[in-house]
């Protein structure tokens, strides 16, 4: 079926709408209320974050827009140490959107928010004219017990910095999907709580946490080390990257630091705790790949080791270049 | 002598203060990657070269895309580096901004399934670089011919690179050795740089992209410092005659022309157009000569000649960075002043 403007009229289509696709998928006692607005059991503390996803191509090797719709706002939410319990979703279709994809795309999200531990609360949809994009708003709320603080000017001299695996897949598979070039590359959108949540609980001092998502590890550490006022210095030997995604970036002419990711995260702890960190990702699901990368130093900006023994200033994304990613 | 002597010795050099050229812009991007110039004595010194396509491209031929990309039933198609290059008033991502035609494609190939699914419009392939890029352009206008494809054109600013290189030569005075570019290289053969190499009697090393075979390629020509020789250290790519099967592809459907590159002025024979005969395929090359800056006090003529550094140019870092680029040098990714910008060189 065809999606039309009907569908976005708030009468019986949308009904029909919701009820065959997001009602089935997403179905749960508060969900099912179908109240103007879903009230929730709380917590003192609560982080609360919101993005946008709009990805082409919908599916994609390795995942889809519904998928990365969960992964990008979960992880947000884990990147502060908060345990994510709730999330929204609201839909902006175009008008010759199919159904069957658009429910391909809700089934994906239902199983990724099971995946992560999050109730879908509430939702929305619109159908605007266009030609048969799928756009998705997701906001996720998580709890935060009262000691934690992990912010992003935490960064210590002495640090070491982790990140969970092989960064660029997600970047190096869209591209790849709007080329049109065939390989094995797979994007790696992924919810991280796992390994959050068990550092956490194995007393790991997380000093700051950052999903490596658009700008790449290049311009998140950037971000970081001008936030706490610090150098980092990264051995570009040490960076996991899958080598056909290394190979795909040289062609392209693309700096694998600025290619983005949409599961894997750098986390930055006191030096002592960085093995015992490092032993505990690599236990979880999406971390088998992880590495300690370099480490905090005086200083400022964000220096790389090269594998000859240069040393090279890296600095953030410049300019987009690329249509987006998600 | 591994690569761990020759590093050391590049870093502990003693000698004579020695200034080398890397000419094309590929090598100037490896350069800054693979932080070489950290690992220098303060008496050797890389200068950039203008082996960017995008850096030498004049205002008006950019200025011309952008009046192009406003007509009607016209797209122009473009790789991603020209879209921010400025013209005297304004860039081709400007104007895609107030309704021009612009399509980025990554292989010019992809201009011949844009013609066939839309025959009433005319696609303009901004057709810039050097001896490596003019090769795919004879190959795609071979395919266009043989397809009969009719709404497909080119806007060119090609050129050649011994015209340029020997210009340098003489003006400059302080260059003691060049790193020949490698990719131009594997098209022409090395000897192409003979004739300068002996005029001049300064060393060319023609070389690859790793880290490992630069650092060879500075070491020959220290060692080379005086002698008018040619020194091939990419011989898995480049022969001594290059690949003619390209070359006469090449001068089926252009020929040689004098050219004007931004910020330097004209060079006799440094550039290449369609012959009469192909002309049809031509969207107005030809004249695309004026060359005025958007800032008067933009120094990139005597950056892309290694006469000055991006630190002298008044602009650098300043008025002009990478998300604000007043010159061409700060645009592409191969640009000299956006190497020296993206990666703090000195």
């Amino acid at each position: 079926m065809k999606i039309t403007l009907a569908h976005g009229s708030g009468g019986k289509s949308t009904t029909q709408l919701i009820n065959s696709v997001f009602a089935k998928h997403f179905s749960n006692p508060i969900l099912n209320m179908m109240e103007d607005s879903a009230v929730v059991d709380g917590s003192s503390k609560i982080a609360v974050t919101t993005d946008s996803f709009v990805v082409t191509p919908l599916v994609f090797k390795g995942g889809d827009i519904g998928r990365l719709s969960v992964c990008g706002t979960i992880n947000d939410l884990l990147m502060r140490g908060a345990v994510p319990k709730y999330i929204t979703s609201a839909f902006i279709i175009e008008e010759g959107a199919d159904s069957e994809l658009l429910e391909q795309i809700a089934k994906s999200m239902a199983q990724t928010a099971n995946e992560a531990g999050v109730t879908v609360i509430c939702g929305d949809t619109k159908v605007i004219e266009g030609n048969a994009g799928i756009y998705i708003n997701t906001t996720g709320v998580g709890f935060v017990k009262e000691s934690t603080d992990i912010v992003s000017t935490n960064l210590r001299e002495g640090d070491a910095i982790v990140v969970s695996g092989n960064i660029g897949d997600h970047h190096a598979a869209i591209l790849s999907a709007r080329m049109g070039i065939e390989n094995n590359i797979e994007s790696d959108n992924a919810p991280l709580g796992e390994m959050v949540h068990k550092m956490l609980k194995n007393g790991i001092e997380l000093h700051c946490m950052r999903d490596v998502t658009r700008g790449g590890l290049g311009t998140v550490l950037n971000e970081l080390a001008s936030a706490s006022k610090v150098n980092i210095e990264l051995i570009e030997e040490n960076i996991p990257v899958n080598s056909e995604v290394k190979a795909f970036a040289k062609i392209l002419g693309l700096d694998i630091l600025h290619m983005g990711n949409e599961g894997k995260l750098v986390a930055i702890m006191p030096k002592a705790q960085a093995e015992k960190a490092l032993d505990i990702i690599r236990k979880c699901r999406y971390g088998e790949n992880a590495q300690i990368i370099g480490e905090v130093k005086h200083g400022k900006g964000v220096t790389l080791i090269t594998p000859i023994g240069g040393k090279r200033q890296v600095n953030v994304l410049y300019g987009e270049g690329l249509p987006r990613i998600c | 002598m591994n690569i761990k002597e020759i590093t050391k010795f590049l870093s502990e050099y003693d000698g004579s203060e020695l200034s080398f050229m890397e000419v094309c812009g590929t090598h100037t991007a490896a350069i800054s990657e693979s932080g070489i110039p950290s690992l220098l004595s303060s008496k050797i010194k890389l200068i950039s070269g203008p082996g960017c396509p995008v850096c030498v491209t004049v205002a008006s031929y950019i200025d011309r895309l952008c009046s192009l990309a406003l007509e009607e039933n016209v797209c122009i198609v473009t790789f991603g580096d020209l879209i921010r290059v400025p013209g005297s008033s304004s860039s081709l991502q400007e104007v895609k901004s107030n309704g021009g035609k612009i399509k980025m494609v990554y292989s010019p190939f992809e201009i011949i399934d844009l013609a066939k699914n839309n025959p009433a419009t005319i696609y303009i392939f901004a057709a810039v670089g050097f001896e490596t890029t003019t090769p795919i352009y004879a190959v795609l206008l071979e395919k266009i011919e043989k397809e009969n494809i009719k709404n497909i054109k080119f806007l060119t600013a090609l050129k050649t690179m011994p015209s340029a290189i020997e210009s340098i030569c003489k003006t400059s005075g302080k260059i003691d050795g060049f790193i020949a570019p490698g990719n131009v290289s594997v098209i022409t053969g090395s000897d192409e740089f003979k004739p300068l190499a002996e005029k001049y009697n300064i060393p060319f090393a023609v070389s690859g992209f790793k880290a490992e075979e630069l650092l060879s390629s500075i070491y020959a020509l220290i060692k080379l410092h005086g002698k008018g020789k040619v020194i091939n250290l990419y011989k898995s790519a480049v022969t001594d005659s290059g690949n003619e099967k390209a070359k006469t592809l090449v001068n089926k459907y252009f020929e040689p022309c004098d050219a004007v590159w931004r910020g330097i002025g004209e060079i006799k024979n440094s550039g290449m157009m369609l012959k009469k005969e192909y002309l049809a395929y031509d969207a107005g090359s030809s004249q695309l000569t004026q060359d005025n800056v958007k800032n008067n006090s933009c120094r990139c003529g005597e950056i892309i000649t290694g006469s000055a550094s991006p630190h002298k140019c008044p602009l650098f870092s300043k008025l002009c960075t990478p998300e604000n680029p007043q010159g061409t040098c700060m645009v592409s990714n191969e640009g000299t002043c956006f190497n020296y910008y993206i990666n703090n060189r000195g």
